[in-house]
């Protein structure tokens, strides 16, 4: 019921979704909806890499959905058949879309051709957790790595990708980045298809 | 200027504990005692009121320090010794509140009400502590 004489309805008369909020949702409650995530997860797994597997495993079917919706939305069905396209895609449109700001840097791997590296100076879903000394190297971006996976296993571009914890100075925090390794077939095509 | 803060637990118990000077130094025993000592302290003044309606000790000034206390909602209690007539303890204390809700509540590893050991939440408290001291 909304009162007389307030200019806006009550809260519960209001539309739901407005322009603002039809694509936002408050940085605590994804941090809290991803810490029990974490938390579930501990209580089925036996070791730390068993609980990177399964974030990542959660994060593969966020990746698979996301790449549906933002090639309907923003690349109007346009199918990306090139490493870097689909890299470039990832790097901005996804991480814009998924944590509101571009990754900070696209690399290729120095020591591999397969190899390439996208890096986040300060990765939402790891943002307010502290890993204690006892679970040694676990990194919570396994779910970024995860929807990494999803993007590209769907693209097309089946890979192995990983989160790691890279110190780097000028920055009070280490940053995460996630390795991608394309699997040999995606590096053949690709070198077929630039020729 | 900031000697020393401590967190409480709704039971009472002492789950954080940290010092900024090396003037305020206690061992582990005392401070364990000296967090349940508070906590009890705090719930008789709110039964001993003659106004209804309080909700207990908030500043203790005493000769050589003030020690001023913040309840959350939750029952939690951010506790800081400092010096006399110190400015700016309140707003740190919510500060420090806001700093607990993010880096040790969303913590997947932290269970509640059990001492805080999360490397965020102190980090980010030091530079907070810089702050306020300048």
């Amino acid at each position: 019921m909304s009162q007389r004489g307030s200019v806006l309805p009550s809260l519960v008369d209001r539309h739901i979704l407005t322009s603002k909020t039809r694509n936002d949702v408050g940085v605590g409650a994804f941090a809290f909806l991803f810490s029990e995530i974490v938390q579930y997860s501990q209580t089925r797994v036996s070791n730390v890499s068993e609980l990177e597997r399964k974030l990542a495993d959660v994060g593969f079917d966020v990746g698979v959905r996301m790449l549906e919706l933002l090639v309907h939305r923003e690349k109007a069905g346009k199918r990306e058949n090139r490493i870097l396209g689909i890299l470039s895609f990832l790097h901005t449109n996804v991480w814009k879309n998924l944590f509101g700001k571009t990754a900070d840097s696209l690399e290729k791997g120095t020591s591999a051709d397969d190899e390439y590296m996208i890096s986040d100076h300060d990765l939402l879903v790891n943002r307010y957790i502290s890993v204690p000394r006892d679970m040694g190297h676990l990194n919570c971006g396994a779910f970024a790595a995860g929807i990494v996976e999803g993007v590209l296993k769907s693209a097309g571009f089946p890979a192995r990708v990983t989160a790691h914890s890279v110190a780097s100075e000028g920055l009070s925090r280490p940053k995460t980045t996630i390795l991608i390794k394309f699997a040999p077939e995606v590096i053949e095509r690709d070198e077929k298809l630039g020729s | 200027m900031l000697l020393s803060l401590f967190v409480v637990n709704k039971s009472g118990g002492l789950i954080y504990h940290r010092n900024f000077s090396s003037l305020a130094k206690l061992d582990t025993n005392d401070t364990l005692r000296l967090g349940s000592m508070w906590h009890s302290l705090h719930a008789i003044s709110s039964q001993l009121s003659p106004v209804p309606g309080c909700k207990g000790i908030e500043l203790l000034e005493a000769e050589t320090f003030d020690l001023h206390n913040f309840q959350t909602p939750t029952g939690i209690k951010f506790f800081a010794v400092a010096e006399c007539k110190s400015h700016g303890v309140d707003r740190f204390l919510k500060r420090v509140y806001n700093l607990y809700a993010d880096y040790v509540l969303k913590n997947p590893f932290y269970e509640l009400d059990m001492p805080i050991r999360c490397e965020l939440f102190d980090l980010q408290l030091t530079s907070e502590v810089t702050l306020t001291m300048n």
